[in-house]
């Protein structure tokens, strides 16, 4: 009796052992199952997802105009203060004063992704871009600032 | 033993290692102070603190909205899990309900969480017990869950797709081919997980009767989730206290009695098939309607004592808010669940080897910055 | 090409000693010179082999583990481990102020040296060896039992407990199983009738031992392929290294030269314990014979014998590196189980029915 079981030990043993082996030989016999990356000389055709969050941006369209009001919601609902918007009152064609931007200043050190400004951004002046390749060799160049010179508030935008 | 650890002198042929906080398989920055006699364990000190970041202090400061993200940093493998438990405990604040919509997309990204982190705690197994090949088998079908947070979330890891109310955006249009395609996928490896670790010789040596954790020890220590449940004790916060509409789906808590390192493995090899069901369940029937409540741009919770809990892929988290009707919360205290499955570690290692001692803590699925938060 | 194919190895050997022959008068001069020319292709030999299974290793774990591996440096990444030598060779070898530090540094030298001794013995083609001695077999596992003080040393002497540990293991490790390479040995060494390499070589010229010699035999090459995995170390024997449990063992504190010399052991071991099971079980340079086939067995000759010495080699290699990247570690104190309640019993039943088939003469 106990040889017995001395032997089917072995025998399962094994057995359980040789399955693994076919795994594995499984993957070494198929090349075609590596999943393997090449990424940066995949770079060319690499295509992020649509709302994959890389970094804030601010569009801007072809006459240098952006939607950003200044009413700071967004640097209200950051975490921790990534966004600084420092504002500036501009004369306006009637006489008035109007409250504009003058610096976004938006920090990507400090930025987690988390989307919370863009969603509270009242007049989507600011999205997401799929950028990743963030790593620079100065974190004083992460500091960026969002409104491109010269820029202005798009007409019709409050 | 004292606790805070005042030196203390080791008896004749005892001596001390100290593993970690580099170590290969602490998992991260957990210093495990550990008495030896030969290769016999006596006693281990868990020493914490390397990775505290303060994010109970830190939540404090910042509104309602805003603390959640923080979250994602606890457990980063149950990242959507604890961002829900903290929407939920708002919105109990707040005594609103997510619309029906929201609250399958969260259960369904919340079982996606749970699939792909016991996706990575099976490869992570395998990879501590010097099985390095499986880690890599695991990271592949992970990766497809991970495409899938990608596309809907933004992110792959800390995604911050819940907030108070529902969740932040609608799920992407190809969401439901996409989940459907993996799961598909992901149940056709379920075999290859078997042949590859569970049945292997070599495993089950390492794992039957390694580290028993009894039914009374895993109650009296505060463990939850699959190391409780595979002690027997009944825990599952999504049976016992459903939220956001578990009541209403078909799921089994897997519960099983054996104690040791190899029941717990195969409890979270179990629930891995469930989430599968579940997802399976739900993908076909997201209901229509908003992805979000409408809620106050402020968030202002009354005044009291809100607490909440959910089940993540590791047991239970809690999250305590206490409010005194400002905007941001008094004081906020998550009730980690590694942080109780830790504790528990001494007593399933002692008289064990230290080879056991990395089998027992493969296998309790420790993520070290949830201890220390 | 027909030029190349009458070239072999030991006609070059032979070519060198008549050669070195004519022009030295002293026998003894002649000898010396030999030796050091031997010693010298060896090294010369051993470092791109070693560099070459490090990137078998480095690709059969790749393609297994569903990745590419090395494709960086040089044609597919053939020249990773180049460069991972270099940066080893320029890195600093450290050795730690409270170490042993004669022994600190004197044990990588003690592994290496060992694993190189052991090569004399093997015939690497027809009539090519660096020395034929009589006690061949004996000689092999008398001399690859020095290595374990150069881990034991290792691990002494760096002043860290977890190389302690890691050499304590290692110590039980190769004790024990160095007993069941032996006995599979031995089991050949009973069908021969001979301890000399050429003599179990060319025992083989009808059929390679592992078919000849029925089950029993076969029985003994799964135990020598196990217990050699264990006594060089590998996983899922690799217990003195360990680097879940013990980061990495009795080498923790080794670095640079150092610690290249101890995975050029490991290699070189690695070699040694395939080819010697391909001498004794799979026929060495023998070319695959089928009894009286003789249309057969000669176009089998055509093949060089060192390719077949190669080939043989590199199959037990492959295996046991599949063994490395499929099977979880052992336990220590399941590692001694597996010999003394497994291993060791059934080799010494095993040697028993080898000795009475070779006795009643019923192997082929």
């Amino acid at each position: 009796m106990f040889l017995k079981d001395y032997f089917v030990t072995i025998y399962k043993s094994v057995g359980s052992l040789l399955k693994g082996m076919k795994v594995t030989g499984y993957y070494f016999t198929h090349p075609k199952e590596i999943q393997t990356q090449e990424y940066p000389d995949n770079r060319a055709t690499l295509q992020m997802f649509d709302r994959f969050k890389g970094e804030v941006v601010m569009p801007h369209d072809e006459n240098n105009e952006h939607r950003c009001t200044g009413c700071q919601a967004c640097e209200i609902a950051c975490p921790n203060g990534t966004i600084k918007i420092i504002t500036k009152q501009e004369l306006q064609p009637d006489g008035k004063k109007k409250k504009a931007i003058d610096t976004f200043v938006y920090h990507l050190e400090l930025c987690t992704m988390c989307n919370m400004c863009v969603t509270a951004c009242p007049s989507d002046a600011i999205k997401m871009a799929q950028t990743f390749e963030h790593s620079v060799y100065d974190k004083r160049q992460l500091k960026k600032v969002l409104n491109a010179p010269g820029s202005k508030l798009m007409e019709g935008v409050e | 033993m004292s606790l805070l650890g005042e030196p203390e002198l080791t008896e004749e042929g005892e001596f001390v290692i100290n593993i970690g906080p580099q170590h290969p398989s602490t998992h991260g920055v957990l210093h495990l102070k550990v008495w030896l006699d030969g290769e016999t364990i006596k006693k281990i000190q868990p020493h914490l603190g390397y990775i505290h970041r303060s994010i109970e202090k830190m939540s404090e400061s910042l509104s309602y909205r805003n603390f959640i993200y923080a979250t994602s940093r606890m457990d980063y493998l149950s990242a959507h899990i604890n961002n829900q438990a903290c929407a939920l405990t708002v919105e109990k604040g707040l005594q609103i309900e997510a619309p029906p919509r929201a609250q399958a997309i969260r259960i369904l990204m919340a079982e996606l969480t749970r699939l792909s982190s016991h996706q990575l705690w099976w490869g992570c197994t395998g990879l501590d017990l010097g099985a390095v090949t499986p880690f890599f088998y695991a990271f592949r079908e992970r990766e497809l869950i991970m495409e899938i947070m990608e596309e809907t979330c933004g992110a792959r890891l800390t995604q911050n797709y819940s907030v108070p109310g529902g969740v932040m955006y609608d799920v992407h249009p190809n969401f439901q081919n996409r989940v459907k395609d993996v799961m598909k996928q992901v149940k056709s490896r379920f075999r290859e997980y078997e042949e590859a670790l569970t049945g292997n010789v070599i495993f089950e040596q390492r794992t039957k009767g390694v580290g028993y954790l009894s039914a009374e020890d895993a109650i009296s220590f505060g463990c939850t989730g699959p190391t409780a449940r595979a002690s027997g004790v009944s825990c599952d916060i999504r049976k016992w206290f459903p939220y956001d509409g578990y009541d209403k789906l078909q799921f089994d808590e897997i519960i099983m009695t054996g104690g040791d390192s190899y029941t717990r493995y195969m409890v979270r090899m179990e629930e891995m098939k469930q989430s599968v069901a579940i997802i399976e369940q739900l993908i076909d029937n997201i209901p229509e309607g908003d992805f979000q409540a409408k809620t106050k741009m402020v968030i202002k919770l009354p005044k009291g004592e809100f607490y909440q809990r959910v089940e993540t892929a590791r047991g239970e988290l809690g999250v305590y808010i206490v409010s005194d009707g400002a905007a941001s919360p008094y004081r906020i205290k998550y009730r980690s669940p590694n942080f109780s499955n830790l504790s528990a570690l001494s007593h399933m290692a002692t008289g064990a080897k230290i080879g056991d001692l990395v089998a027992i803590m493969a296998t309790i699925d420790l993520v070290i910055p949830d201890v220390d938060r | 090409m027909a030029l190349f194919l009458t070239i072999s190895f030991s006609s070059i050997a032979t070519g060198i000693h008549t050669w070195l022959a004519g022009t030295m008068q002293n026998e003894m001069l002649v000898k010396i010179t030999e030796m050091a020319i031997a010693g010298i292709s060896l090294l010369l030999f051993l470092v791109p082999l070693c560099f070459f299974l490090g990137y078998m290793e480095r690709k059969v774990a790749a393609f297994m583990q569903i990745r590419l591996g090395p494709n960086r440096v040089g044609p597919k990444g053939s020249l990773q481990i180049v460069a991972d030598t270099i940066k080893l060779l320029l890195k600093e070898g450290l050795t730690p102020t409270a170490s042993d530090k004669f022994l600190f540094n004197l044990a990588p030298m003690i592994v290496v040296v060992t694993s190189m001794l052991v090569m004399a013995p093997i015939a690497f083609a027809k009539d090519f060896q660096i020395w034929d001695l009589s006690i061949g077999v004996l000689y092999v596992s008398s001399v690859s039992s020095i290595a374990v003080i150069g881990i034991l040393m290792a691990g002494w002497s760096s002043y860290n407990k977890y190389s302690l540990l890691g050499a304590m293991r290692s110590g039980a490790q190769i004790v024990s199983y160095e007993l069941s390479v032996g006995l599979s040995l031995i089991s050949i060494v009973i069908l021969t009738g001979s301890l000399r390499m050429s003599d179990i070589v060319m025992s083989q010229e009808n059929g390679w031992w592992i078919f000849k010699g029925h089950i029993p035999v076969l029985i003994s090459f799964v135990i020598f392929v196990i217990a050699s995995t264990a006594e060089i170390n590998r996983a899922p024997f690799d217990l003195a290294e360990a680097e879940q449990e013990l980061t990495a063992g009795f080498h923790t504190e080794y670095s640079g030269m150092k610690f290249a010399m101890f995975l050029l052991a490991e290699y070189i071991n690695l070699f040694v314990v395939s080819a010697i099971g391909a001498t004794l079980f799979l026929g060495g340079w023998m070319p695959f014979h089928i009894g009286h086939w003789e249309a057969f067995n000669h176009i089998m000759d055509f093949i060089p014998s060192s390719l077949w010495f190669f080939g043989k080699t590199f199959a037990i290699i492959f295996i046991i590196m599949q063994f490395r990247w499929t099977f979880p570690r052992l336990r220590v104190d399941q590692l001694l189980t597996l010999e003394w309640k497994y291993l060791l019993p059934i080799s010494m039943v095993n040697v028993l029915f080898v000795t009475v088939m070779a006795i009643m003469g019923w192997h082929f």
